[in-house]
């Protein structure tokens, strides 16, 4: 069964969103959606500096199949983007949820986390999926 | 719901990821698709190939009427047991199908289908065969495990007894009947292996053998990787019935000797051939970053536009390779749209990986 932390927000098209201390909030793909896809084999996040809208198309995660659009969970402007992706996209299926975070955000309006799914939500359209 | 093959259960019970292909429900992986692949070039792995269908074909005029259906010359198969690779043309030239075919005996040859298009070619055998006199009968009570990696014959051996000793004497491109099996020195993979049909009542029990002698299941994930590295055509992506053996890397395949055989689309191919092939098939290494995926646009400087056919990441490689139809001026470089970037690929020969050494 896929893991779904009880502190992270989420899409339901898989992607989390998690507020840190600093007041940034870092994004990435659910466990089930690494596991969906298969093996990483590239990603493309977005440059540093731009601004995303929510629900935006934000990065590409390509696997040995296919690639899949990420959508940005909330608004805001790209401060950091994960570089250890490029020579290790791997690290998306081994640790989605810790090494394998994809960008982070200042966030233009936090108020758009409370408009996410929590934990018992997500995990309903996780079991939907199957 | 899909079709099942008889390995159906043991894929769920093993938590394989099933997918749709060509109405079949099959696993596209058990765990990481790479890992498999790279088990079937560093060792041995297991495809679940039930989904695709053997036809008998008998009669006393069975080789005049292959010679006539087939672009490659069954003529060629000259000892009992050779094997042929061929495409079966319409009349206007495009790929009814690909298929191997085995030359059991003079009245008994044996073709081997794709799953997708099984309902087609029995049809389209069939509506050839009367003039031949010849009898067209479907398989469908074999099913087809093909064993492929350095280690796949000799891990595989051990669980067919007496006949062992036959089968690891088969040549390449070779097959026979030995006993409940029909094992054939073939694959899709690159690597050397067998493929074997065996009934459906023992094809449960024969794969879970093979487990237990260290043959890794492998997907239709892997598949699809191991045979793009080996250079080898997927039908329905790299070529279909609306394109010609001539543009998809398989003018190697049409046997266009002797002059007097008439197989069925000769005069378009010939027609083609004679106004100049307008396009080819090429292998492409990506030199950027990415994934060349199939439709994606590839740009030749100067000389026009083509479009890749198969691409994917290449675990042996570690870098992306496909398949491009492009004009048949086209140079060594060109550029492959991705997400509305131009990204430079090479165009280089195939096959990509043979014997699992890199070849490019």
């Amino acid at each position: 069964m896929s893991s779904i932390p009880s502190d992270l927000k989420y899409l339901d098209s898989h992607e989390w969103a998690r507020l840190e201390s600093d007041g940034s909030v870092t994004i990435g793909i659910s466990d089930h959606a690494q596991g969906s896809l298969g093996d990483l084999v590239f990603v493309e996040v977005p440059e540093v500096g731009r601004t995303l809208a929510k629900g935006g198309a934000a990065a590409v995660v390509e696997s040995v199949k296919a690639a899949s659009d990420v959508y940005s969970p909330i608004s805001g402007e790209v401060i950091a983007t994960n570089e250890a992706l490029g020579a290790s996209p791997e690290l998306v299926n081994q640790d989605p949820y810790g090494a394998g975070w994809l960008f982070k955000l200042k966030p233009s309006n936090t108020g758009e986390l409370a408009q996410l799914l929590d934990a018992p939500a997500y995990e309903k359209v996780v079991e939907a999926a199957h | 719901m899909g079709l099942n093959t008889p390995l159906y259960d043991a894929h769920v019970a093993a938590g394989a990821r099933l997918v749709d292909f060509g109405g079949w429900d099959m696993p596209v992986n058990y765990g990481s698709q790479i890992e498999e692949h790279h088990a079937v070039r560093r060792d041995a792995g297991m495809f679940d190939v039930s989904h695709m269908l053997s036809v008998d074909v008998t009669g006393a005029r069975v080789r005049d009427y292959l010679r006539h259906l087939l672009a490659n010359d069954v003529a060629k198969l000259k000892e009992p047991g050779r094997a042929l690779y061929s495409c079966m043309l319409n009349e206007r030239g495009g790929v009814v199908d690909d298929l191997i075919v085995y030359f059991i005996d003079d009245e008994w040859f044996r073709v081997v289908v794709n799953a997708g298009t099984r309902d087609t070619d029995i049809a389209w055998l069939k509506s050839h065969a009367g003039a031949f006199g010849v009898d067209i009968k479907p398989r469908t009570d074999l099913a087809m495990i093909a064993v492929q990696g350095p280690n796949a014959r000799a891990k595989a051996a051990t669980l067919i007894g007496e006949y062992a000793t036959a089968a690891l004497a088969l040549k390449h491109f070779s097959g026979r009947e030995l006993g409940p099996y029909f094992i054939a020195r073939t694959g899709y993979t690159g690597e050397d292996g067998w493929e074997i049909m065996l009934p459906v009542g023992a094809a449960a029990k024969f794969w879970a053998d093979l487990k237990a002698a260290g043959v890794a299941q492998c997907g239709l994930g892997a598949r699809d990787t191991l045979r793009l590295e080996a250079g080898m055509n997927l039908y329905g992506n790299d070529m279909d019935e609306n394109v010609s053996p001539l543009e998809s890397g398989l003018t190697w395949t049409v046997a266009f000797d002797p002059p007097e055989r008439d197989f069925v689309g000769r005069a378009a191919l010939e027609a083609l051939r004679k106004n100049g092939v307008p396009r080819k098939l090429v292998g492409l290494v990506l030199e950027d970053r990415g994934v060349l995926r199939g439709h994606q646009k590839v740009v030749a400087p100067g000389v026009g536009e083509g479009e890749l056919t198969s691409g994917t990441f290449s675990p042996t490689l570690e870098r992306s390779i496909g398949f491009a139809r492009v004009p048949a001026a086209t140079g060594e470089q060109v550029q492959v749209d991705i997400r509305g970037k131009l990204l430079a690929a090479r165009v280089v020969k195939y096959p990509f990986v043979r014997n699992g050494k890199a070849l490019i």
